[in-house]
């Protein structure tokens, strides 16, 4: 039952200080989720945001499902989800209630200028970290420079490729590769004992 | 009550078919508005500058949003868990799935291609919100001076967050307050 709370309320926090959703609150999930309480690492949680990529639903909803799931099961997952609910629900219910012109407010409106400058540094440094275990050989680099252009610059294009799209290629593409090394390697062995 | 039950059911099936998160679920939305009417376009635009100044993803914003409009607080609640569902249960299915299969060469591989596509994808997302944070193509546009592209204020204090971050190891929620508050002050 404890466990479960602990989940409920770490959620919770999380879910309050997650702005921008996506990407951008890797950083604090690494923080909160890997360096302190040690649920999770760096890498599951990247294979967490690429599933949640081309799964339905908001991917930091499916995040906490799967950390919940991994630490107690279906009720984990429920208690995880939940608490991560918590806050934006609050917020949004005042600010329906109460604020109708609040992203008009000019004291908001600069303090968010400000709060972006601080998500790209977060995000400029988790890729950083991620780096050096994703992009390991020539494949992974091409690989990094195709997807990144495809979908950053996506406006040039004619249509425009969904990230669930991209996402599923690549990693068609990263089976096929490892398959074909995998191949490879058998075959430089098999010569070496004859 | 059959409103919320509809509200219910809409956004159920917009947890259910919006892939890849965020504002996938914004078709969904834009959808909603023009068969239902419990929100108009012109709240949805609202509601996304609301989403991104404060916590949570659009889709759950916009679920408690249109829920309490249409059947209060309870509505709001309701409209927002009809929304998470589909997501709960999927990601359950594929927990499991994932457990047994980890160390299959097939997910193995996989996830090798997944890996460098994932943060090229972090990449393009945080050149988005670069592109609105620290460069001002308008005033570029307008003078042509290359010392006008940059928003120099938020470049500087974007550097001292990274060296910050580098040296003093706080917690992100930390800096992103302190953004907030050099954001004010310095009106950016």
């Amino acid at each position: 039952m404890n466990q479960l709370l602990d989940l409920y309320w770490t959620f919770a926090k999380i879910g309050c200080v997650t702005f921008g959703g996506g990407y951008a609150m890797l950083p604090i999930l690494e923080r909160e989720l890997v360096d302190k309480r040690q649920w999770t690492t760096m890498d599951e949680l990247r294979d967490y945001f690429s599933i949640g990529q081309c799964t339905p639903g908001i991917i930091a909803l499916n995040v906490s499902t799967f950390i919940g799931e991994k630490r107690n099961g279906v009720k984990g997952a429920l208690a995880a989800t939940t608490g991560f609910l918590l806050g934006p629900i609050i917020i949004i219910l005042i600010i329906a209630a109460f604020l109708t012109n609040f992203a008009q407010l000019e004291v908001i409106q600069h303090a968010f200028a400000g709060i972006r400058v601080c998500v790209c540094v977060l995000i400029v440094q988790a890729v950083l970290r991620l780096w050096k275990k994703s992009v390991v050989d020539p494949f992974t680099l091409a690989l990094y420079l195709c997807v990144f252009a495809l979908n950053a610059f996506s406006d040039l294009l004619p249509v425009k490729i969904p990230a669930a799209v991209l996402v599923l290629l690549s990693g068609a593409a990263g089976i096929l590769m490892s398959q074909f090394k995998n191949r490879r390697n058998l075959k430089t062995e098999g010569g070496k004992k004859a | 009550m059959t409103t919320i039950l509809q509200l219910m059911l809409e956004f159920f099936k917009t947890g259910l078919f919006s892939v890849g998160g965020g504002l996938a679920t914004l078709p969904f939305l834009y959808e909603m508005s023009d068969r239902w009417g419990w929100f108009s376009h012109a709240d949805i635009a609202d509601m996304i500058a609301v989403s991104e100044s404060t916590p949570g993803a659009i889709g759950i914003n916009m679920s408690t949003y249109a829920g309490f409009k249409t059947g209060g607080v309870l509505g709001g609640l309701l409209a927002t868990l009809a929304l998470a569902t589909p997501c709960i249960i999927v990601i359950l299915i594929i927990a499991r799935f994932l457990h047994k299969f980890r160390d299959n060469p097939l997910v193995e591989g996989a996830f090798y291609g997944l890996r460098p596509a994932s943060i090229a994808m972090i990449t393009a997302a945080g050149i988005n919100v670069a592109k609105v944070a620290l460069v001002n193509l308008e005033a570029y546009a307008a003078t042509g001076a290359l010392g006008d592209l940059f928003t120099w204020k938020a470049i500087i204090l974007g550097v001292l967050i990274f060296i910050g971050q580098k040296k003093l190891k706080w917690s992100p929620v930390i800096f992103i307050a302190i953004s907030a508050v050099v954001g004010i002050i310095f009106t950016f």
